[in-house]
């Protein structure tokens, strides 16, 4: 690893919208710097969700599609099936792919769709003003859990990279973080791999990458951080949980 | 020194994500506002950097970046 | 060319081929199934793409990812699907990008029933989804002209980058006529290099595309509606499509009918003249754009006293025909739902009370 840090070419130069300490900028240019490194910025297709990052296209310098929320991985299947070539990534938050969206996920990962989806999981759903999300921890509180989640009522949280992982076709399932620099290396090199076993077209991959949301949790981005490694990585370890070769 | 270290004004937002990861302590947030209306981060003890890249890894928004210095750069 | 027998549904997947369609995406549902059963089997023999999404509303998007990577696309579906697919029509006009709709329609409204209707009318006509959009729809009323429509959509399609709809029926789906697929309508996919994800290495260029239909700016958001305006505005003047019968004559009554009961009526028009009436028809072939023009003009006949919407619903195209009359004369409405097609007596009982 060079001493030398830019920005990679397949991020855009534009400042986000995104408020400080958000971990979409981080995922973003993880992304970028993959792409980068692969040198396929010339055939991906991004996808971007409706949720904090509908506006992802405009921080990517290659080409991009904009999806009905939750729908992405249908549209991924789209471009694949007619254009197996290209390298597709859909790039989703927790609402968009785990709530109106977990059909189309489903059903992607189980037929095997060669494309790569980046999950953001913060536990909320941010655009929207900080409602609950299907990832949200127990007794968490947000604006539609004002008392916090009660389980008995909506149910647990859902881990997405379990129940994908659980579909009988091979794929690369793993969640990664994106809290702390050394998760950042690590959630770098499953993304890596991820697009890798796409060029191979080898399977459908899923990265979750447990991230924070400060303003809609109401922490610093600093205290976000610890809140996410206090209460969602016991509830969410972090791993591989399927790799096509151990099928 | 042949590394140049620069946080970019425009683009910090002053999390303070780079703050809290630097191994040596370089760096605070300022006191002063920027131009964006945010409290930047910059190197308190800049001769302290070994020039590890982490805060660069850490910051959401590519504001830190890290070249070559002139005189080491050859095209 | 030799023609041959084949069903509706199946020769709606043919004709999709033919033009040059290699990539179908699509759900089952009762009335028009069939096509993916054809297609199942017939995209492999020639190479193309065949997938079963699993819903309606996925298969709407795996057409929008298709037709924005560059790729002619189509889909089939009928009225509950087409409800399902709105939303995705809607991403697709605003995001223009081409792609063929069918909607063999079946009896509504919700689950309704799965004998033939003609009860979308206003849906497909009226926009099809949320938003300043129209569809381009076009009604067959033979199995011939659904794979004349059919092949005639693609490039229609492209030459708006627009989603185009074939409104057929379940007689139309489901009845074997004897059809001919002429290379004369096989068309060529447009350039689409100007504005598809295609990846910048098969265009050769570095300049990126971006397909979307968020516009957050409120100038940014009415100019794009009023581009989107010029297309429809476009297709109004360009794209009206109409058949007669029986018009020059002084026929007492005007029929407006579409579809499947058109021919119906031909056959009732036919037995009145027998018996020394004559009734003139207008078959809208473009549902949108419609032919208010022509409707307007056969209305307006001396000897015409009044205008009959007849129509598998409880009154939808009536609304087109009305407002095309302006009043000139007055417009009736004879229609049936749940599946049981009017009958020509049917039709001729109800005519002869306008006489």
């Amino acid at each position: 690893m060079g001493k030398t840090f830019t920005k990679p070419k397949s991020l855009s130069d534009q400042i986000t919208h995104y408020c400080p300490g958000c971990t979409h900028g981080v995922i973003h240019r993880l992304v970028a710097e993959v792409i980068d490194e692969l040198d396929i910025s010339g055939r991906t297709v991004g996808i971007a969700p409706v949720g904090c990052a509908v506006l992802a296209y405009n921080y990517f310098t290659f080409d991009f599609q904009e999806a009905a929320h939750g729908r992405a991985p249908a549209m991924a299947t789209g471009i694949k099936r007619v254009r197996p070539d290209l390298m597709v990534f859909t790039y989703q938050g927790d609402g968009d792919l785990a709530s109106i969206g977990m059909g189309e996920i489903i059903h992607a990962a189980n037929r095997g769709e060669k494309f790569t989806t980046i999950f953001v999981n913060n536990a909320i759903y941010g655009m929207t003003g900080g409602q609950m999300a299907p990832t949200s921890m127990p007794n968490q509180r947000t604006t539609t859990s004002p008392f916090g989640r009660d389980v008995d009522d909506v149910g647990m949280p859902i881990k997405v990279a379990e129940l994908i992982a659980a579909l009988q076709t091979p794929a690369y399932i793993v969640r990664q973080a994106v809290l702390k620099p050394k998760h950042i290396v690590k959630a770098k090199k499953v993304i890596k791999r991820a697009f890798q076993y796409q060029m191979e077209a080898r399977c459908f991959s899923l990265v979750e990458l447990i991230s924070t949301c400060p303003t809609n949790w109401g922490l610093t981005p600093v205290d976000a951080v610890k809140w996410a490694e206090d209460n969602m990585l016991p509830y969410y370890p972090l791993g591989e949980y399927k790799t096509p070769e151990a099928a | 020194m042949p590394y140049q270290y620069s946080i970019d004004e425009e683009r910090c937002k002053g999390c303070a994500l780079c703050v809290t990861v630097c191994p040596k302590d370089v760096l605070e947030i300022a006191t002063d506002v920027s131009p964006k209306g945010y409290f930047p981060a910059y190197q308190a003890r800049p001769e302290d950097c070994i020039f590890c890249a982490t805060c660069c890894r850490m910051c959401p928004d590519v504001a830190i970046t890290i070249t070559e210095s002139v005189e080491n750069i050859t095209d | 060319m030799a023609k041959v027998l084949m069903k509706g549904n199946e020769a709606i997947g043919e004709a999709a081929i033919r033009a040059g369609c290699l990539n179908y995406f699509a759900y089952p549902i009762t009335p028009q199934s069939e096509v993916a059963e054809y297609l199942a089997r017939r995209m492999k023999e020639v190479d193309g793409v065949f997938l079963q999404g699993e819903s309606e509303v996925a298969v709407s998007y795996m057409i929008f990812g298709a037709s924005a990577a560059g790729a002619r696309v189509f889909t089939t579906s009928s009225s509950p699907g087409i409800s399902l697919m709105s939303e995705g029509i809607s991403y697709i006009a605003g995001a223009q990008c081409p792609a063929v709709f069918v909607n063999i329609m079946r009896g509504g409204p919700g689950l309704g029933g799965i004998l033939p209707s003609q009860a979308d009318y206003l849906q497909a006509t009226k926009g099809g989804g949320h938003g300043d959009f129209r569809l381009l729809v076009m009604a067959p009323a033979s199995v011939q002209e659904a794979v004349t429509m059919v092949m005639q959509a693609f490039p229609l399609a492209e030459k708006y980058r627009n989603p185009v709809m074939i409104l057929g029926d379940g007689l139309i789906g489901q009845m074997m006529e004897p059809v001919e697929f002429s290379d004369d309508l096989k068309t060529d996919a447009s350039d689409k290099d100007s504005w598809a994800t295609n990846g910048m290495d098969h265009r050769g260029s570095s300049q990126r595309n971006l397909v979307k239909s968020l516009f957050l700016d409120p100038e940014a958001l009415n100019q794009h509606n009023l581009t989107l305006k010029a297309k429809y505005d476009q297709m109004k003047q360009e794209e009206v499509r109409f058949d007669t019968y029986n018009i020059d004559t002084d026929y007492q009554v005007l029929i407006v009918s579409y579809g499947t009961m058109s021919r119906v009526c031909r056959t009732a028009i036919d037995n009145m003249k027998k018996e020394g009436v004559e009734v003139g028809m207008v078959r809208p072939q473009t549902l949108f754009p419609f032919p208010e023009e022509q409707v307007l003009a056969a209305a307006e006949k001396k000897s015409c006293k009044a205008v009959a919407s007849i129509e598998m619903s409880m009154g939808q195209m009536i609304e087109d025909i009305q407002r095309s009359v302006q009043g000139k004369r007055p417009v009736h409405w004879y229609g049936k739902c749940g599946g049981d097609v009017p009958t020509p007596e049917e039709v001729t009982e109800f005519v002869h009370t306008l006489l």
